[in-house]
Formats: structure tokens, C-alpha cells, sequence
């Protein structure tokens, strides 16, 4: 299992992530649920850690791995801060529609 | 000089690599597409487990339950849980309008096009990859990496997720002042 990528092909991990990321840019301009907004974001973050992975196990090294445990620590953190605050804006506001999220347009 | 898998003659880690890269991008697509936010929540866990089986494919073991637990585990229930607190499964939600969903599927296309033909078209630059059979992603030496050389960050991290929970905490709390 350590010729992995002799019978994939690391272009084929490029491809994936590359779509996975643009599904995300998608997600993040066609819906104006926030929640679903957020769950975009998530998918973006997790296509940059299947290249990190693909990258590490390329050029055999761990720092690659390490890397991405720091990015999901900071995924955690996010998606909590953010869920919080949404709560927060439907507790004012009673939707999570993002184009109700007009008051700092002036 | 791209790597097309041939389906007559694929080894059974080709088929298992489509087979994964197929559910985590349809996944993926209809977490998108789906109308009630907890169809969309549920279809995303499908796709965080395919990302998982991805990374035990890449042989890394640890990764991938670290994966499972934290996104497939506590990440999605956060979302889940704030979906049943706001009640958001009326299916009530307005669509944008026409012309911005239209920019949005073709600024999609456009990227993806982009993206794919750049990596195509470009040079690879890290040289072949070959096989040394050094253990590089076991415990051990993951362990030994985090502890020794990003020590500092790891700390870092442990500092940010505290700050993030006293704000989690601080923004989540009812206020008395008001009315």
C-alpha cells in the first residue's frame, strides 16, 4: 500500500480537490441559507486537507499531516464561533437569510 | 502524461479511489442542492466519512480517525443541533434571484475549467515520485514532528481553541439588560 500513488496518480488527487474546492465557491454563492453557507466553507477547508494529505504522503513527510491537524483545530474553532453568532443573529432577527443582513449597508 | 485510469484493466485501488471520489463529489453537490438543511447536514457527513476513507487510502491511518471524529463527529453535530435550535426545516427558504444563481453556475464552471487546465497544462515540478518505504506517517513520528518542531503552534492552538470557546460562550448567552 506505500506505491499508492504509482497507481493513482497525484494528478488525480489534484483534479478531486480542485472540484471539491469550486463545489464549495459554488455553494457559497448560490444559497442564502448561512448554515448551508457555512457547510461550503467546510467543504472548501476539507478539499485543501485531501491535498495537504496527497502532498505529504508525494514527498514522504509527516510535516504535511501536521499541518493538517492545525487546520482542523482552526476549522473547529470557526465553525463554533460562527455558529454561535448565527444563533446570535437569529435570536435578533428570526431568519438566517443573509440578505436580511442589510444594517451595516448604510 | 495525465494519469487516466483505464477501466478495463484497473486494479482494485483504482476502482476504489473512483468509487470514493464519485460519492464525496455527488455528496458534496447535493448537501448543495438539497432543500431541508438537515438533508444537506446528513449528505455532508456522507461525504466527510468518503474524505476519510480517501486519507486511509493515502495509508494514513491516524489522520483519518482524527478526521472522523472531529468533522463527521462534533463538527456536524454542532450543525445539527443548531438547525433543530432554529427550527429550520420548513423548507421556507426564497431562492436568490434568476440571474445571480445563473453567475454563480457559470463562475463555477468558469473556475473549474480554469483550475483543471492550469493543472494540466502545467509542468510538474516535484519530479517522480518514488516509493522509499520510510514510515513517515505512523504515531510515532506524527507525534514526534508535533511535539518537536511545532511545539509552538501546538501550543498556539490549544490558546486559540480556548479563546474560541470563552467567545463561544460570551456570544451564546442570553442578555439580561435587555427589554
Amino acid at each position: 500500500m506505500t506505491n499508492i500513488l504509482n497507481e493513482i496518480g497525484i494528478e488525480n488527487y489534484i483534479f478531486l480537490s480542485v472540484i471539491l474546492f469550486c463545489i464549495g465557491v459554488f455553494g457559497v454563492l448560490y444559497r442564502r441559507n448561512a448554515i448551508i453557507v457555512f457547510m461550503s466553507i467546510e467543504i472548501m477547508l476539507n478539499a485543501v486537507n485531501l491535498l495537504f494529505v496527497a502532498f505529504s504522503t508525494y514527498h514522504q513527510d509527516a510535516q504535511g499531516q501536521v499541518f493538517v491537524f492545525f487546520s482542523m483545530a482552526v476549522a473547529a474553532a470557526e465553525v463554533a464561533v460562527g455558529l454561535a453568532i448565527l444563533v446570535s443573529i437569529y435570536r435578533n432577527l428570526g431568519s438566517i437569510d443573509i440578505n436580511n443582513l442589510k444594517n451595516l449597508k448604510g | 502524461m495525465i494519469h487516466i485510469p483505464d477501466f478495463a484493466h484497473a486494479s482494485t485501488v483504482q476502482i476504489i479511489f473512483c468509487f470514493l471520489a464519485f460519492i464525496t463529489v455527488i455528496t458534496a453537490f447535493l448537501a448543495i442542492f438539497s432543500r431541508n438543511p438537515i438533508h444537506s447536514a446528513l449528505y455532508l457527513v456522507i461525504s466527510f466519512f468518503s474524505i476519510a476513507g480517501h486519507y486511509l487510502l493515502l495509508n494514513s491511518q491516524f489522520l483519518a480517525i482524527v478526521h472522523v471524529i472531529v468533522y463527521s463527529g462534533a463538527i456536524m453535530i454542532l450543525f445539527l443541533f443548531t438547525i433543530m435550535l432554529m427550527n429550520l426545516n420548513k423548507q421556507n427558504e426564497v431562492h436568490k434571484p434568476r440571474i445571480t444563481r445563473l453567475g454563480a453556475i457559470v463562475s463555477f464552471c468558469l473556475i473549474c475549467i480554469v483550475l483543471i487546465l492550469v493543472f494540466i497544462n502545467s509542468k510538474p515540478i516535484a519530479g517522480e515520485y518514488i516509493a522509499t518505504g520510510e514510515d513517515y506517517q505512523s504515531i510515532k513520528v506524527l507525534g514526534r514532528v508535533l511535539l518537536n518542531e511545532y511545539m509552538v503552534p501546538f501550543e498556539f492552538a490549544s490558546i486559540l481553541l480556548l479563546t474560541a470557546m470563552i467567545g463561544v460562550v460570551l456570544l451564546s448567552k442570553k442578555e439580561k439588560t435587555e427589554k
